[in-house]
Formats: structure tokens, sequence, C-alpha cells
């Protein structure tokens, strides 16, 4: 069963936000992610996006598009990121993982293959960048019945009809991308995310996630006073690629540190 | 249901097609779809779209009897669809210039395109000089380094080129980087892609919009010679041409539809970008297809002479009406269209475009083996000016 719901209920019953990191699997290296992965929980995080590299990674900025490269360099492929998965759960059996990725990969390994794989590697949700609930109707029900919870997004381009159709197959939580444009864009407006975020619980009882143009604190607090989750991808990527080596880790956990302090202070 | 009524409503030929991108695009592919619905089925939008064709491209293009050239191959009689000799020199116009004429009705100052070859950018930047609106093309790095002249035509219509550098700098990076764009000013932007691939509607309404240079040869071909042809042969990259020239003859069962992929250095060198010939079906730009990828499903890099034709993916039409045997797809290597292309120089006086020479010489093979009555007729895409440095560097020169 995924773990998703329940780490949003515990934080619900105390008040809180969630912070949800994204990193990209094998990126700087092979061996450092399940360590980083270890490193966010002791941070602070409550979910792991653990991104899957891919050669064309259309929805992404320069900063996460490098890392799939650096990834891809190190020959990471699916099944690297579900062995990681597996090596992290030797450890943490409570922190909900989350897999972010393109549809490609999962294609050629088979849908039920890969569901089958990543249930058991204990994956608890798959967020597919392009794959609409229109192209996903057998897939997302696929992915429940393996106990995965299918993640979709919502931009500020969804109309409001389409909101309930995407709620209607969503699990886990939903993903609102705050800004039009690909990860790592600039500056996010809180009052018209604050806007859609209202249309969006309309229609659906999910928990609501906001991620794109989230970087320090004071923009993970604006952002954990309007949604339940703080989702920060390409300013910890981006630290990950200017540490010197042997600093990757501590700078990451000092910047997630900061971005806790800013959910925190967002939850009050 | 049949070959010709494809794709469904929500784009799919069989398994291939759909729409596969992020949430920011699907209202925008929503939206061109209900105008592109309301534009065809509106007199006066097809009206100024043949107009356009008429006195702007210099359509119909004519077919030409290649003589010499056919004598010199030994067998069948080849015609050349002279797509060539559109305005611009290539297909692409057509597709443009009813791209273009959709953007202006729904209100968008600002185009955007990938290219390969730099065809479609040159074609673009000129509809886009042509109907005043802003224009940026993105072009993968190495492409703008071999394509030179058609980087400084897209200049001088004032268009914005920008070379890409992630990936494998060519097309497929090119796309991505569009899309990136779109994705970012999706509400002021009209992306005008350039082959019959992507996410519906665009297979379907580049295909529409190219179907012309296939309806004009249904007519021109029983004028000159009588009847249809027995094989119609055509390039394809993401297969705009082809599918252009292909899909009115489907219903015209005894013609065969051949599709010539580019084999690189040969299928077996794994250097190549022929997916329907050594590729796997999977999803990427938008749709699934067949695909060059790993068993990791990483996207494989391609290699071909022609950068037109330099694309790991091949339009979905393309893919189904393989599958269901309507149409062959088979490879050309770069030495046989190099070869080819010095044919049509030397015997016809016509330079042809490294990616239309592929299917010269598919002709060069296949039109031994067929009687000096029958007829094939091979679409010449494009014109080879822009190749003229390429072809002198493969053959050791400095110009």
């Amino acid at each position: 069963m995924s773990r998703i719901g329940p780490t949003f209920a515990a934080l619900k019953a105390q008040n809180r936000k969630a912070l949800i990191p994204f990193i990209t699997a094998g990126d700087p290296g092979k061996g450092m992610t399940v360590p980083l992965m270890h490193m966010l929980v002791e941070a602070g995080v409550d979910i792991i996006e653990l991104g899957v590299p891919f050669s064309d990674p259309m929805a992404d900025g320069p900063v996460i598009q490098r890392a799939s490269e650096r990834a891809l360099a190190n020959r990471i492929g699916l099944r690297d990121v579900l062995a990681m998965t597996a090596e992290f759960r030797k450890l943490n059996t409570s922190t909900p993982v989350v897999l972010m990725g393109y549809a490609n990969p999962i294609e050629r390994m088979g849908y039920e293959t890969f569901a089958e794989a990543a249930s058991a590697a204990g994956v608890d949700g798959v967020l597919t960048v392009d794959i609409p609930p229109e192209e996903s109707a057998g897939v997302a029900d696929l992915f429940k019945a393996h106990g995965l919870d299918p993640i979709f997004l919502l931009s500020p381009t969804t109309p409001e009809s389409r909101i309930e159709q995407v709620a209607a197959v969503a699990g886990g939580f939903i993903y609102y991308v705050s800004l039009k444009g690909v990860t790592g864009s600039a500056n996010l407006d809180t009052d018209e995310v604050a806007q859609k975020l209202a249309m969006v619980r309309k229609h659906c009882s999910l928990p609501v996630g906001v991620g794109f143009g989230i970087r320090d604190a004071a923009t993970a607090e604006a952002v954990a006073r309007i949604a339940d989750a703080v989702v920060v991808g390409s300013r910890i990527v981006g630290e990950i690629e200017s540490a010197a080596e042997g600093t990757c880790l501590e700078r990451v956990k000092h910047l997630v540190e900061e971005l806790r302090r800013g959910v925190d202070a967002g939850s009050r | 249901m049949k070959l010709t009524d494809l794709p469904d409503s929500r784009g799919h030929f069989g398994p291939y097609g759909g729409i596969f991108v992020a949430e920011t695009l699907m209202a925008a592919l929503e939206e061109l779809r209900a105008e592109y619905d309301r534009a065809r089925a509106d007199p006066a939008f097809m009206a100024e779209f043949e107009y356009e064709l008429k006195h702007y491209v210099g359509r119909p293009s004519p077919v030409y009897h290649a003589k010499r050239l056919s004598e010199a191959y030994g067998g069948a009689q080849i015609y050349l669809k002279r797509e060539d000799l559109n305005h611009t020199g290539a297909h692409k116009i057509n597709n443009t210039i009813g791209q273009a004429l959709l953007a202006r009705r729904m209100g968008k100052q600002r185009v955007i395109a990938e290219t390969g070859a730099g065809q479609h950018g040159v074609a673009t930047a000129t509809v886009a000089a042509r109907y005043g609106m802003e224009c940026v093309v993105y072009m993968g790095a190495e492409d703008v380094t071999r394509q030179a002249p058609n980087v400084f035509r897209m200049k001088l219509l004032g268009a914005t080129v920008v070379p890409v550098s992630s990936g494998s700098k060519t097309l497929k990076d090119a796309l991505n980087e569009a899309m990136r764009d779109w994705v970012t000013n999706v509400e002021t932007t009209f992306y005008i892609l350039g082959t019959a691939a992507g996410p519906h509607p665009y297979p379907m309404l580049v295909r529409d919009f190219q179907c012309v240079i296939g309806r004009e040869a249904i007519q021109q071909m029983p004028e000159l010679t009588g009847r249809q042809p027995d094989a119609v042969v055509a390039c394809v990259g993401g297969g705009s041409n082809a599918i252009g020239i292909f899909h009115p003859y489907i219903p015209y069962e005894g013609v065969r539809l051949i599709g010539v992929e580019a084999g690189g250095l040969g299928i077996a060198s794994g250097k190549h970008a022929a997916p329907l010939n050594a590729g796997s079906p999977g999803v990427l730009h938008g749709f699934r297809s067949y695909l060059m990828q790993d068993e990791n499903g990483q996207i494989t890099e391609t290699h071909s002479v022609s950068a037109g034709l330099d694309y790991p993916g091949v339009g979905p039409e393309h893919s189904y009406l393989k599958d269901a045997g309507r149409a062959e797809y088979v490879p050309v290597n770069d030495d046989e269209a190099l070869a080819a292309f010095s044919d049509l120089c030397r015997l016809e006086g016509i330079i042809p475009a490294l990616e239309s020479s592929h299917a010269v010489a598919y002709a060069k093979q296949l039109a031994p083996t067929m009687k000096k009555d029958q007829i094939i007729l091979v679409n010449l895409s494009g014109r080879g000016d822009k190749d003229i440095n390429t072809v002198a560097k493969v053959a050791g020169i400095e110009l």
C-alpha cells in the first residue's frame, strides 16, 4: 500500500505541511542517490521525488536536463532507479518515494512489469510527466492495483472542466505546477496560485502540492501557507551540481533544513 | 474503420499517435484542435489556403518525366513530383502556410518552429515575414553548422535562430527546446510544427496541409501517362512529404507506397535514422510511434548525411501504415543517396535535396526490377542548394 495517504493524514493531524524534494537518481553518481535520500529524511523532508533520467526531458529546464545527462552518463536506467529505491527501503520503511519521469522508459519496460517491480521495490507513487489522464485510462488503474498512486499535474492553463477529469483518475496528491514553463523557471505569483488552488479543492479532495519556482525559505513559506505540500526540484539539483566533490551531502542538508524552516513557518 | 478515416477523435492511429504531453500544453492542443475543426469547415479559410498555394507557392508543382534517369537506371519510367520548385525550395511551405493562417485566426502574433535541415525553418520564417509575425526557430547546434546557408536565409527573413546545444545537438533536441518555449509562452505563441508528428492534432493537420501533393499527382499522372503509377516513393524522416503524397493514394490499391528511411552508414552499423526498419514502438515528443531507443527506453543518437532525416522517431501514421501493410519502408544508406544525388544532377540538371536523394536512390534499386512500361513516381521533396557544402565536404572539396 502507498505510504502517501497516511503521511499526509499524519501531517494534517499535526497541522504541518509536507516538504517534497526532487533529486535525479544517479546524479551526481550512482552511489550517491541512496545516501542523499537518507540525508533528505534526516533534514526533515516528508516525501521524496526521485527523478528517472530520460534522454529527452521536454518539460524540464536546463538544470534538471543536465542532471539527467549526468545520470545517463553514469548509465542509470529505470531498473537502477528501482534498485536504489529497494536499497533505501532496507533502512527506511516509512518515507514515501515517488518516481517522476517520462513515459518511454516505462513503456519500454512494459507497464505491467514496471508496476510489479516498482511495488516490490517500495515505490509509493508514479508521476509520468507526459502521460495526461486522456492517455492513462488503463495505466492509472494498473498502478492503483499494485498499490502505486498515479500522481497527475495540474497547471495554470488547466480549465476548471478538466480538473474534475484529472481528479477522477489521480491518487496520492495533486501536483500543481505554479507557473507556465519548464522546471527551474522564474518567479511565482502566490496570489494567483492561491486562487487556482481554491478552484482545485472544489473538485478534488486529494492533498495539493505546489512546485516550480520555489528556491528559498521565503518562497517555501509563502507556498506552505496555501498548499498541503511544497515541492522543490531545480534549486536542490542545482546545489548538487555546484557542490565541490565531498561537500554535496552537507550542502544539500543545509539547503533542505532552510526550506524546512520555511515550510514550518508557513504551516503555522 | 478505413485506413483513410484515421486518426480517431483523440489522435490515435491504432496504437500510435495520441497526446503525450505535460499538462500545461493540454489546453493549447485542445484549442488548436477545435480551431482547426472550425477552419477546415470554413470555405473562406480553405479558399485563402488554396489561393496562397497557387499565387505565393506556385502550385501546382509539375510532374516531370525523368527520361535520361529512367534510361540510365534501366527499367521502369521514373517521374518526379517537383516539390523542389515550390517557393522556398521544398514541400515544407505547404504546411507552414496552413499553420500560419491558423495562427492568424487564433490571434497569435508569435510563431516558433524547430528545424533540422533548415527547410522548415526557412518556410516558417518566410510565412512569418509574409503575415507579419515574430518568428523564433530552434535548430540543433550541429545542424546550424552543416546547414549554414539556410541559417542565413532565416536571418534574412527576419527570424531569430536559436542554436540548441543539449543532447545530440540535432533535430530532436531542437524539438525539445521548441516544446519548452511553447510551454512557457503558450498563450501568445503558435508552434508551427514541421512534420506529421508530435501530439494530436499536429500529425493530422500537417498531413492534411501536405495532401495537396498527392491530390495533384492523382490528377496529373493520368494526364501525362494515362494512368496512376505502379509505385510512389518518398523519403521519410518525420514523414510529412511522404504522408502528403501517400495519403491520397491509400485507396488506390494497385499503387505501392514506399517510404525510404535514412540508412546512414548501414542498418548493421547502428548509425542510421531508420526507426521503421530497426526501431520499436515508444513515446517521444508527444506521440507513440516507432523509435530508435536502447533497452532502457533512452532515445539513441541517429546518423544521416541528410539533416532533415536525422530524427529518431517517425510520424505515427507511418507506423500504422507499416503495421497495416499498406506502405513499405526501406532504408537507403548515405553513399547510395549521394550517388543518386549526383545522378540527378548530371542526368537531369536537377540538384535534389539529400533527403529527396534517398527516394531517388531507392528508385534506382527498384526500377531495374520493373518493366519499361511501368511507372515510379518519386516525390522530389526539396532542392539541394542547401546541401552543396555537405556534398563538397564528403567529396573532400574545399569551397
